[in-house]
């Protein structure tokens, strides 16, 4: 490597001391790019990519954007963005051509495609990091062999970490394409060191084999390199995979919660099957949709604090729905399960076809806000999403929340004295049926906090609920009925337990095979995992 | 038990409902009392959901299990016609290959070994019957012998649709993926396309209806039928009493799901296609919704429910489509709340208090667990 340092460095010196040379050459060079023919703009372009002048950058740029203009006599000039003004492309003073005389360069893709390394060559060298990394990681993408010695230079005295990582990137594709073997071992020895999947194809390539059979790479030591670092990249993929399916999982496993944990609500402790418990998740989404698009309208300077605003507001609209529910129609069929499980299913059905007519069959979209696009690479290779981060955040709030409510509130200590024994509470003053409406508001307005996340992830349509209904059961099921905890649980191991089913058997089968486990567990353990002991574990 | 003039009644309706149609449908079609060749597939349909109410009925209006897993025998007895129907379509598909269009649109060389046998009416006949009833009997022994009940058995139940259902869109399933199995050409040798046979398989529903009436009401009538009102109002004292209830549901929730499976074979030559949509959950809770709109508890009710409620359906998404929806939500709603006992109770109301008629009394009348 050293070695390599010192043959760059001196390139560099070269270029300083034969400056008057090459800058006549540059002149003839630059000219070119104002040819009225293609494949003498394309000679120049790659000519200036061999000079690496830095002078050249600003007509590269132009030319790229269509904004380079060259006069009778052949001078450059750069048209203003605006259009209203110019530049000289070889000074950068302003100038005023008679703009009759101008005619503009034509490009095509060979052209542009030819520019955009040697646009990023000379980027490298400006002051501004942001700069450079994307003109490292354009070279990334796209190595050219004019870039090697460049690169190498340039590397002696780069500073930033993630501009240094693209370059030695990009110079060791260049190097394994060379012909030297000490260089093609050490950038097959770098590429194996980052472990970047994305590297695999150029390390394959070295291994592979011709139609005899024979490896068409005749360096055998090169060869074991490859295979090495091939096995090391793959190795590093294998972790980054666990963990980006572990966090996946529990992404998963957070909206499970959501969707189930009003439902464990109104299932678990007041055994009320509520068919229309989906719907309640689609008017939470329907309600951040409908949030912001009152934020469009009238707040448009605070659009990326709607979801703040559509927290409340799902939570309320969701919850007065419930109470109006339990109310209206489900207070009327206490002790009938089943009645209530097909009274609830009409009111889902109504619920559906309302928000049909309202906002149409069609899936709505709902904008994350500007904080919650993109996402965070914890490392290479794998980045969280910072919707999914948001929603396991949320999740964990939500559930503190709802515990906080159940055990240290008024309203939560006669909740739980309703479910143990509703006669005894009643005895003792508690308005049960005050409690049930207020039970049932506080699920489904849990179940509309529910849908506020699900909007942030993906489509909001009227057959939102419908899609969930089932696996929330399950999870209320599975944790055991009237258990917070199970239910938590039971939404993190489904969760999890999904996402690592789903490389090895589909998604399809992955959760086919969930819910065969599931009926399967519940029928050896009907109470779920955390089972009430004795008498009350009659259903 | 039936007087004589029940029994007489019965004849009539069997016989308005075998004689009528093909003879109405043979009047001119310039007289108003024409009865157009397109009605009577879908006739044949309604006869076959009446078919799906009956054994409904059998096992949440006489013995207090509500299942939410019926579309899925319905539609695996349809799958099971359907694959003899696509294997008697022969090369003239559009492929004009031996093997079904959809396995050489999935590029398969030859027929999966599940769908050999299936070229013979008798055999598809056999499986859409033990199909279904081998599924019931395996899931119900697991989960009746852990005493699952309630609210818990009907979730389960979706579980299992949804999962079938999830199954059968997969291409690879063998099944024609989510579009099914349709393009059929004849059956039995007989075109489908022909009217005449339309009627035949028409005659041949209602037959089997009047059958699986008459098979309802013998299991109903019987002390096996006492033992299932017991168990569907108070199993544990049953239980106490010395009754294995674990083998009298396995055996009503298996014929139920084999006469599930006889509609589903019925219905899938009238109605030309059969796809994994007739397994989505929600079919499978509007049965139950027939049954309870015609009066659960009762032969007659769930038979009259079914055809009631489809009957509107065919009419409202024809005639106002967006208040369908509206519609059965507020029928679901309504019958809960305000008629529990169906539109023949309302009947049994008018003629109130009338003779002591133990095994036809609305279900639920009585506590349900």
């Amino acid at each position: 490597m050293k070695h390599v340092g010192r043959l760059a460095f001196s390139i560099a010196i070269a270029l300083l001391f034969s400056a008057p040379i090459a800058s006549a050459d540059f002149e003839s060079a630059f000219r070119g790019l104002g040819s009225s023919s293609r494949t003498s703009i394309l000679e120049s372009i790659e000519h200036l990519g061999e000079l690496n002048d830095p002078r050249g950058l600003g007509a590269l740029d132009a030319l790229l954007d269509k904004r380079l203009r060259v006069d009778d006599a052949g001078r450059l000039f750069i048209v203003s963005e605006a259009g209203d003004s110019f530049v000289d492309a070889l000074t950068g003073q302003p100038a005023e051509p008679d703009p009759e005389s101008l005619r503009t360069p034509r490009i095509n893709n060979r052209v542009r495609r030819a520019l955009k390394p040697v646009i990023a060559q000379l980027r490298l060298r400006s002051p501004d990091p942001e700069v450079r990394l994307a003109a490292a990681e354009t070279l990334r993408r796209r190595p050219s062999e004019n870039a090697a010695a460049l690169i190498r230079s340039v590397l002696e005295d780069e500073t930033d970490g993630d501009v240094r990582d693209a370059l030695v990137v990009s110079l060791a594709q260049i190097d394994l394409a060379g012909d030297d073997p000490t260089q093609r071992l050490a950038a097959i020895e770098t590429l194996g060191r980052l472990g970047d999947r994305n590297l695999r194809t150029q390390l394959e390539a070295v291994l592979t084999t011709g139609p005899t059979g024979s490896p068409l790479e005749a360096d055998g030591e090169v060869r074991a390199a490859a295979k090495e670092a091939l096995a090391r990249i793959d190795r590093v993929s294998f972790f980054i995979d666990l963990a980006g399916n572990f966090f996946y999982g529990l992404s998963l496993a957070s909206i499970l919660l959501l969707a189930a944990l009003g439902l464990a609500i109104t299932f678990g402790l007041m055994g009320v099957i509520n068919m229309a418990h989906g719907e309640m998740l689609m008017v939470g989404a329907y309600t951040t949709y409908v949030t912001l698009g009152l934020f469009e309208t009238h707040l448009p300077g605070l659009i990326d604090g709607y979801i703040l605003a559509a927290i409340p507001a799902a939570f309320v609209v969701c919850g007065f729905l419930g109470m109006l529910m339990e109310r209206g129609v489900i207070r009327f069929l206490y002790g009938r399960p089943l009645e209530t499980l097909l009274a609830t299913w009409g009111i889902s059905l109504i619920l559906i076809q309302t928000v049909r007519l309202v906002f149409g069959a069609q899936n709505v979209e709902v904008a994350n806000p500007a904080w919650l696009s993109g996402g965070y690479e914890i490392f290479r290779g794998l980045v969280l999403p910072w919707s999914r981060i948001f929603i396991v955040i949320f999740a964990g709030l939500t559930v503190s929340a709802v515990w906080f409510v159940l055990q240290r509130t008024p309203l939560g200590l006669h909740v739980r004295a309703v479910t143990q024994n509703r006669e005894m509470a009643a005895n003792l003053g508690i308005a049960t049926s005050r409690v049930d409406m207020w039970t049932f508001g506080l699920g489904s307005g849990i179940a509309g906090l529910g849908g506020v996340a699900l909007s942030q992830i993906g489509n909001v349509g009227p057959e939102l609920g419908q899609s969930y209904i089932v696996d929330s059961f399950m999870v209320v099921v599975l944790g055991g009925v009237g258990k917070l905890a199970g239910t938590v649980v039971a939404a993190l191991g489904l969760g999890v337990v999904n996402k690592f089913l789903e490389p090895v058997s589909g998604a399809v089968l992955g959760k086919i095979f969930v819910l065969i486990f599931l009926i399967l567990f519940i029928q050896r353990r009907p109470q779920g995992i955390f089972a009430l002991k004795g008498r009350a574990a009659e259903i | 038990m039936h007087t004589r003039g029940q029994w007489l009644a019965l004849a009539v309706v069997a016989a308005l409902g075998l004689v009528v149609v093909p003879g109405l449908n043979a009047v001119p079609a310039d007289s108003p009392l024409h009865l157009p060749n397109f009605l009577i597939p879908l006739f044949g349909k309604f006869l076959c959901f009446a078919i799906v109410a009956l054994a409904m009925d059998l096992i949440w209006g006489y013995t207090g299990i509500l299942s939410l897993g019926h579309g899925v025998f319905f539609a695996l007895g349809g799958y099971a016609m359907g694959m003899y129907l696509m294997r008697s379509i022969g090369t003239e598909g559009v492929y004009a290959s031996e093997l079904p269009d959809f396995m050489v649109f999935l590029d398969w060389k030859e027929l999966p070994w599940f769908w050999r046998g299936f070229d013979h009416f008798g055999f598809a006949t056999f499986m859409a019957l033990a199909v279904p009833g081998a599924l019931a009997y395996v899931f119900g022994w697991f989960a009746f012998r852990s005493r699952i009940k309630g609210v818990y058995f009907a979730i389960i139940t979706q579980a299992m649709t949804f999962a079938m259902m999830l199954l059968f869109f997969r291409n690879n399933t063998g099944f024609g993926g989510n579009n099914g199995l349709t393009d059929f050409k004849r059956i039995l040798g007989f075109s489908l396309q022909e009217p005449s046979t339309r009627l035949g398989l028409y005659i041949a529903t209602g037959i089997a209806l009047l059958g699986t009436y008459l098979l309802c009401r013998f299991i109903i009538r019987s002390k096996l039928g006492r033992v299932l009102a017991a168990i569907r109002d108070e199993e544990g004292r049953v239980l106490f009493t010395g009754y294995d209830t674990l083998q009298h549901k396995l055996f009503v929730w298996t014929v139920s799901a084999v006469l599930c499976g006889l509609a589903g074979a019925l219905y899938v030559p009238q109605v030309g296609i059969i796809n994994p949509s007739e397994m989505v959950p929600s079919h499978s809770i509007e049965m139950a919704i027939w049954v309870a709109v015609g009066g659960r508890g009762t032969l007659i009710g769930a038979i009259l429910g079914a055809l009631l409620v489809n009957g509107a359906k065919s009419w409202f998404t024809v005639a106002a489509p967006e208040t369908w929806l509206y519609v059965l939500g507020f029928l679901f709603i309504v019958v809960t709340l305000f008629l529990p006992g169906g539109i023949v109770s309302l009947w049994q109301r008018v003629r109130a208090p009338s003779t002591g008629n133990t095994n036809d009394t609305p279900a639920a009348q009585r506590s349900q667990p």
